[in-house]
């Protein structure tokens, strides 16, 4: 089986995150970054499908030159190899646009399964999984918290606000996974010392066959027409319970009308 | 006055509380127009009447509701070329934004999620607030390509009755075959009472780490049956097993913008804040006074929640006499 996981590098949620003045994108310069979270669920379930039937797992990341961290760290938990689609062209992409270059790496690689994970913790829209499958014209298997693959069936949990719905496709399809789907591994010491050497491609926009006026915040279909910090919230009332801290709060929500 | 196309939010007969407030929004800028997927759009057409939609366009047959996300893209894309709406306003539920990502691959338009808050800007098209970054950030962006598609978060503005005809109409769109690739072969409904759904309730109570077991989420869950709130539960509480992961709150989890939102039990971390900072009020109980949630609360109290939390309930349950 050909599984391709589309991985993201994000800044670390612990690191104080902004946008960049000049063109309003984020900034990824200044903080760490870090393979989105969910993607390492997304990893996980791809490794795990290749062990149980076969193939190769492939990560798909597009993104700055250091990313490439965080490929090897995909790499060390098992990965076979890695295509990087970097060029300077693709910095504030949107979601349109980041489906379309994806895609069309997607068509170059071939696969019978993507694997993504359900959302970025940066951008946090939760969208990449439909966008790919409307465009590769497969099915899409989106919220995953439990996938079985039985020859070229696949049978999926997808998770609901109700509990969750049972889903049947057949591949190639385009999977997001939740992290409820599985505990991702750590890398090994043998995992990373044999990542060092695994191979990984690098494509520029022209390599993809990726038109440059495509791409990139200038031609966007979403703009940021402006952002300011959060102002503070205005301090609250904290009160130490002395065996009344129920009733007052109580007569807090009574004074707000909730009750 | 140009039309707007409202995705109905329903369970086959109730429409949900979210679709009363994206047609009260839409009102602001146009004519609302809801699109109902699957069967009982007459039995929702009443509520969709009483907050203002003029036409209901109703695509039904074929068993499209057992089929997700990819029909109901493909009957709003047929609508989108047909009538040339101002907008298209979805629900920022998980689903939502699956529907609007793949409606704006077909309508090559841009999409933006979770808006808070909709206004006119400078040129008359609209403009979305989001937050982002865990709340850090207020961003006001726009769509420059195609029609806007829009995904609202739920509580962003207060449903207001307007009536207006809700006339029904076939959406008259066929649904390809390719559509119909991925089956919903059965619904698993897990047991948990009669709550309001997490993302839509006005109310939530979520419990964390200090509640410590998986039984003294009864504690947690009486507190919310009190207030006739939605429960959620942090990720500690999810990963450890002590509450079912859909029901997580945070960067991982869920969103949710209640107009109250009770934090029992949880420090507060960024990936929690995450999912809960547009709450209007935060009331907060925990027994570490340097908890970082403290940060948020509109009313906090410090102290241990096995006492505060059993009191609490009963004087609410005392003061709304039941």
């Amino acid at each position: 089986m050909n599984i391709v996981v589309c991985m993201k590098q994000v800044p670390d949620t612990w690191a104080e995150r902004t946008l960049r003045p000049d063109d309003s994108t984020l900034d990824r310069a200044s903080v760490d970054g870090v393979i989105n979270e969910i993607d390492e669920y997304a990893i996980e379930e791809g490794l795990r499908l290749a062990e149980a039937h076969g193939g190769e797992v492939t990560i798909l990341t597009m993104g700055p030159e250091k990313a490439t961290e965080s490929i090897r760290k995909a790499l060390s938990m098992g990965a076979d190899k890695a295509v990087h689609l970097v060029d300077d062209g693709l910095a504030g992409s949107d979601a349109l646009q980041t489906s379309a270059a994806l895609a069309k790496v997607l068509g170059r690689t071939g696969f019978d399964l993507v694997i993504l994970g359900s959302e970025s913790t940066d951008a946090r829209m939760g969208v990449l999984a439909a966008m790919l499958a409307e465009r590769l014209g497969v099915p899409q298997v989106s919220l995953a918290s439990k996938v079985e693959v039985d020859g070229s069936q696949l049978r999926v949990h997808r998770q609901a606000d109700y509990g969750y719905d049972q889903i049947e496709a057949t591949l190639p399809a385009v999977i997001s996974v939740v992290e409820k789907i599985n505990e991702p591994r750590y890398p090994s010491f043998k995992g990373i010392m044999a990542a060092k050497k695994k191979p990984v491609e690098t494509l520029s926009l022209a390599d993809a066959g990726i038109d440059a006026g495509e791409v990139g915040v200038a031609s966007a279909a979403t703009e940021v027409v402006s952002f300011a910090k959060r102002p503070p919230r205005q301090a609250g009332t904290v009160v130490k319970d002395e065996g009344d801290g129920g009733a007052k709060a109580a007569g807090f929500l009574a004074a707000q009308k909730f009750i | 006055m140009a039309e707007i196309l409202v995705l109905a939010e329903h369970d086959g007969e109730m429409v949900k509380k979210v679709t009363s407030e994206l047609l009260t929004l839409a009102r602001r800028f146009g004519e609302p127009a809801a699109v109902w997927i699957g069967p009982g759009s007459e039995a929702g057409r009443e509520r969709l009447a009483e907050f203002g939609a003029a036409k209901v366009y109703v695509a039904d047959g074929g068993d499209i509701q057992d089929y997700p996300v990819a029909p109901i893209a493909e009957v709003l894309a047929g609508l989108v070329a047909r009538q040339s709406p101002a907008a298209v306003f979805l629900a920022a539920t998980p689903e939502g934004k699956e529907v609007a990502g793949r409606l704006a691959v077909k309508a090559g338009s841009g999409v933006i999620t979770d808006a808070v808050g909709l206004a006119a800007g400078d040129d008359g098209g609209l403009v979305a607030e989001q937050s982002i970054f865990g709340g850090a950030i207020i961003v006001q962006s726009r769509v420059r390509t195609g029609t806007p598609i829009i995904a609202v978060r739920p509580n962003s503005v207060a449903a207001e009755p307007a009536p207006a005809a809700a006339e029904i109409e076939p959406a008259g769109v066929e649904v390809t075959d390719a559509a119909r690739a991925v089956k919903v072969t059965e619904r698993v409904t897990a047991e948990r009472g009669e709550r309001p759904e997490l993302t839509e309730a006005a109310i939530v109570v979520s419990g964390g780490r200090g509640v410590g077991n998986a039984e003294n989420f009864a504690l947690i869950e009486k507190l919310a049956d009190s207030l006739g709130a939605a429960v959620g539960a942090s990720r500690a509480a999810t990963d450890a097993g002590w509450y079912p992961h859909q029901f997580q709150v945070g960067q991982t989890g869920k969103t949710v913008s209640p107009q109250l939102y009770l934090a029992v039990g949880i420090s507060g971390a960024i990936q929690h804040r995450a999912g809960m900072q547009t709450a209007k009020t935060i009331m907060v109980i925990n027994k570490d006074p340097e908890a970082p949630i403290f940060e948020l609360a509109d009313f906090g109290v410090v102290g241990d929640l096995f006492q505060v939390v059993p009191q609490l309930t009963g004087e609410i349950e005392r003061r709304s006499g039941n």
